[in-house]
C-alpha cells in the first residue's frame, strides 16, 4: 500500500467528515435542543444547493452565489420552523418523523415543479476548479482541500457561537432545560426559530458545496441524511463535538472502507468473492459502528453533560 | 348475503373487462419519473408521446391508449406497477423498464399474466439467457454488449491495462463482465460502489484508487446524474490526460448539457460504444431526432430512441393481426420479425428475442449550434448477438 495513496484516502475522509458534519451539527443542535426528530434537514441541504446554482447562473460568481443562498436558505429554514415545526414540540417523536417525511414530500415536489427533474450544475471558477501539488508527490483537487478549509472554520466559528457568546450561552441553557431558561426570562420561541435557522444554514451551505461535485438534484438530500443521522447517535444526541468527532471518524471510516477493505479481503478470501462482498460489507461499515456504540455506549461518544 | 355480493363483483369485473372485444390498443410503460433518475423518464416519455404523434394515435385502425407508470427506481414499486398494469388495467402490452433489477422484479407478473413484456432499456443476462420467453421482446440491448464492443475498442487502441468502476447492482456486473470478456490486457482494479435510491456519488476514494493504480485507461459505467457527476470529478482529480476515459451508457445526452454548463471540457473527445447515436444516417433516425428536438429542444438519448422504437415494434404487431388484439401467437410472430423502421436501421431478432444489431464507436464532439454531443466514427461489432443467447431454450 502506498504512502501517497493514504495520504490521498486521509484528505477524502476529512472532506468527507467536514461535510457531514455541517449537516449533522444542525440536526444535532435541533434534537438536542428543542427535541424534534427532523427527517426534513436533507431538504434544506437540497434547497441550499439549488439556491447556489440558481444564483450561480444569475450573477455569473459561485462565491457571491454562496453568500446569498446562506441567507435565504436561513430563511426558508425560519419558514419552515414558524409555519410547521413549531406545531410540532409537544408532539411525540413519532408524530415529527411523519410530519418531516411529509416536508421531504412537500419539498421535493416543489424542486421537481419550480427546477423541473433534470437537477443543476454548478460552474465552479477556474481557480477552484485545479488540482494542488501538496508536499510528498501528492496532488489533489483544490476545490476538495476548499470544502475541508470552510468546513473546519464553521467549525471553529461554531464552538466559539456557542461557548464564547451570550446567544451561545442561551443555547446552552435552552439545551440543558427549556422550561427553567423559559422562566428566567429568555424568548425560547425566538431562541428556536434562531436554532432551527442556524441548522438550516449550516445543512444549506453543505449543500451548495457538494453540488459543484455532484450536481444540485431532488432528493440529493435524502441519501446523505441517514449518514447525517449516524453521526449524531454516534456522537451523542444534543453534542457539537460528539458531531464533530463523529462526523470525522465516520467520514474516515466509510472513505477508507471504500479504499482497502477489498484488498484486505482478497488476502483472507478469493477474489470473486471479496470483489463482490466488499462493497456492501463497506456501506455496512458505519453501521457496525453506531451498532457498536449504542452496544456499549448508548448516550454516544460524547454526550452532552446536563441533561 | 355475502354471496350476492360476491356474484355483483364478479359481474362487474366482467363488464369492466375488455375482453368483450378490444377496442383500443392498450400500452402500460413503466419508467423513473421521480427521484434524480426521472430525468431519463422523462427523455422516455417524450419520446413516446412524439411516436404516439407520428403515428396519429392509432395502430391497425385502434385507438392506442398509454399509461405511464413510475417505478420510483425501486424493483418493489416497478413489480406492484407492472401487477396494476396486468390485473387493473389489462393492457395488452407491458413495456418501459430503464434498470435491470426492477424489470428483473417485475418480469414474472407480466408474463405470467399472459400479457406481452418489451423492455426498452435494461437487458439483464438472465432474460436473454435462462429466463428467456417467448413474449418477451427488447427494443434495445443485452447488457454485455456494448461494453463487448468497448473492450475490442481497448484492444485497438492499444490500451494495456485498465481500472474498471460501475454501480453494484444486476448491470454494473453485467457491465464489468463484458467488458472482462473481450479486453485482452490486464485490469489492475475494479470499483462496484453503491447503487439505487441512496447511490454513492463521490467518488473521491475510487479516483484515488484509479490514479494510483497507474492503469492506461478508465472504463466505467454511470447511467444517469451519476455520470455528470463522475466526469465532474474525473477532471477536478486532475485525470484528464493521466489516465484515458472510456465510457458505456455515462456520456449522453442528458449528462452532456449539464458538463457543458459545469465546462467541463474534460469529456470532449472522450469515446464510447453504443448501438446507436444522435447522427446515424438512417430515414426513421434522421426523421426521429429532428423531431425530438423540434418537439424538446435537445438531443434525445439512447433511451429515448429505444423508447420511439417500442411504439413502432408494437405498430407492427398489431397491424400484422389486424387489429384483432386476441391474436396473441400473430403478433409475436410479427415481431419477430422486426419489420418496422427501427431508429437503428434494419435489424433481426434472436432466438431470446434481443436485436442481433451493430455496435459503433462515438466520440464526444461539439456541433455546428455549439452543442456537445456524440458522433459515430466507426463501426466496431457487426451484427452481433448477445452471448446468452446459446443458454435461451428457445
Amino acid at each position: 500500500m502506498d504512502a501517497g495513496l493514504v495520504a490521498a484516502q486521509l484528505l477524502n475522509g476529512l472532506q468527507l467528515g467536514v461535510l457531514l458534519f455541517l449537516l449533522a451539527s444542525g440536526l444535532t443542535l435541533i434534537f438536542g435542543i428543542m427535541d424534534f426528530v427532523n427527517l426534513a434537514h436533507g431538504s434544506l441541504y437540497m434547497v441550499g444547493a439549488y439556491f447556489c446554482a440558481t444564483l450561480t447562473e444569475a450573477t455569473d460568481s459561485f462565491l457571491l452565489a454562496v453568500a446569498l443562498a446562506l441567507p435565504a436558505t436561513a430563511l426558508v429554514g425560519a419558514a419552515v420552523e414558524l409555519l410547521v415545526v413549531r406545531r410540532l414540540y409537544r408532539r411525540d417523536h413519532l408524530d415529527h418523523v411523519l410530519a418531516t417525511f411529509g416536508l421531504i414530500l412537500c419539498f421535493d415536489t416543489l424542486v421537481q415543479i419550480l427546477w423541473g427533474p433534470e437537477g443543476m450544475a454548478i460552474r465552479l471558477p477556474a481557480w477552484a476548479d485545479g488540482q494542488q501539488h501538496l508536499p510528498g508527490g501528492l496532488v489533489f483537487p483544490t476545490y476538495r482541500l476548499l470544502i475541508i478549509g470552510a468546513g473546519l472554520a464553521v467549525a471553529a466559528g461554531l464552538y466559539v457561537l456557542v461557548v464564547k457568546t451570550k446567544l451561545g450561552m442561551r443555547i446552552r441553557a435552552g439545551a440543558s432545560n427549556p422550561a427553567m431558561a423559559g422562566a428566567l426570562g429568555i424568548d425560547i420561541g425566538l431562541l428556536f426559530t434562531l436554532v432551527f435557522a442556524l441548522g438550516a444554514v449550516m445543512a444549506g451551505l453543505a449543500g451548495m458545496m457538494i453540488a459543484p461535485i455532484t450536481e444540485a438534484s431532488i432528493g440529493m438530500g435524502n441519501e446523505i441524511i441517514i449518514t447525517a443521522f449516524v453521526v449524531v447517535i454516534v456522537g451523542g444526541i444534543g453534542s457539537i463535538r460528539g458531531a464533530f468527532v463523529a462526523a470525522l471518524l465516520i467520514g474516515l471510516i466509510d472513505t477508507m472502507g471504500r479504499s482497502f477493505l477489498d484488498m484486505g479481503l482478497k488476502l483472507i478470501i478469493d477474489v470473486q468473492a471479496a470483489e463482490t462482498s466488499a462493497p456492501a460489507l463497506s456501506a455496512m461499515l458505519i453501521y457496525i459502528l453506531m451498532a457498536a456504540v449504542l452496544a456499549f455506549r448508548p448516550q454516544g461518544l460524547f454526550p452532552p453533560k446536563a441533561r | 348475503m355475502k354471496k350476492t355480493a360476491l356474484a355483483l363483483a364478479a359481474a362487474a369485473a366482467l363488464l369492466a373487462s375488455p375482453s368483450f372485444g378490444a377496442d383500443k390498443v392498450k400500452i402500460g410503460f413503466v419508467t423513473t419519473v421521480t427521484t434524480p433518475a426521472g430525468v431519463i423518464g422523462r427523455d422516455m416519455v417524450d419520446a413516446v408521446n412524439l411516436a404516439m404523434q407520428d403515428i396519429g394515435g392509432k395502430m391497425g385502425g385502434l385507438e392506442v391508449e398509454l399509461i405511464i407508470e413510475d417505478d420510483g427506481f425501486k424493483p418493489e414499486i416497478g413489480k406492484q406497477k407492472t401487477d396494476k398494469l396486468v390485473k387493473q388495467d389489462d393492457v395488452h402490452f407491458v413495456a418501459g423498464f430503464i434498470w435491470s433489477h426492477v424489470l428483473l422484479a417485475s418480469r414474472k407478473s407480466a408474463l405470467d399474466g399472459g400479457k406481452f413484456l418489451i423492455s426498452s432499456n435494461a437487458g439483464p443476462s438472465q432474460i436473454a439467457g435462462k429466463l428467456c420467453h417467448e413474449n418477451f421482446f427488447s427494443t434495445s440491448w443485452q447488457n454485455d454488449q456494448t461494453p463487448m464492443a468497448m473492450g475490442e475498442v481497448l484492444n485497438q487502441q492499444g490500451v494495456k491495462s485498465l481500472y474498471v468502476m460501475a454501480p453494484n447492482y444486476a448491470a454494473g456486473k453485467n457491465m464489468v463482465s463484458g467488458v472482462e470478456r473481450t479486453f485482452k490486457g490486464e485490469i489492475l482494479g475494479k470499483d462496484m460502489t453503491k447503487w439505487g435510491k441512496d447511490a454513492q456519488l463521490d467518488f473521491s476514494a475510487e479516483l484515488a484508487k484509479a490514479k494510483a493504480s497507474g492503469a492506461d485507461g478508465i472504463f466505467v459505467f454511470y447511467p444517469g446524474k451519476a455520470g455528470g457527476a463522475f466526469i465532474k470529478q474525473y477532471q477536478q482529480a486532475g485525470l484528464q490526460g493521466e489516465i484515458a476515459l472510456y465510457t458505456v451508457f455515462t456520456v449522453d445526452s442528458i449528462a452532456l448539457p449539464k458538463l457543458q454548463e459545469a465546462a467541463m471540457t474534460g469529456v470532449l473527445g472522450s469515446l464510447n460504444t453504443q448501438f446507436w447515436g444522435p447522427d446515424l444516417d438512417t430515414p426513421q433516425n434522421k426523421k426521429f431526432v429532428s423531431g425530438f428536438k423540434k418537439a424538446y429542444g435537445r438531443y434525445p438519448s439512447f433511451y429515448a430512441a429505444q423508447s420511439y422504437d417500442t411504439i413502432f415494434l408494437i405498430k407492427s404487431a398489431v397491424e400484422a393481426v389486424g387489429g384483432n388484439m386476441d391474436d396473441m401467437d400473430g403478433m409475436r410472430a410479427a415481431m419477430m420479425k422486426a419489420d418496422f423502421p427501427s431508429v437503428r436501421g434494419p435489424f433481426r431478432y434472436g432466438n431470446n428475442h434481443f436485436p442481433i444489431q451493430n455496435f459503433y464507436l462515438r466520440k464526444v464532439v461539439e456541433d455546428a449550434d455549439g452543442v456537445w454531443t456524440t458522433t459515430v466514427v466507426d463501426t466496431v461489432l457487426k451484427d452481433h448477438q448477445d452471448v446468452y443467447a446459446a443458454e435461451c431454450k428457445m
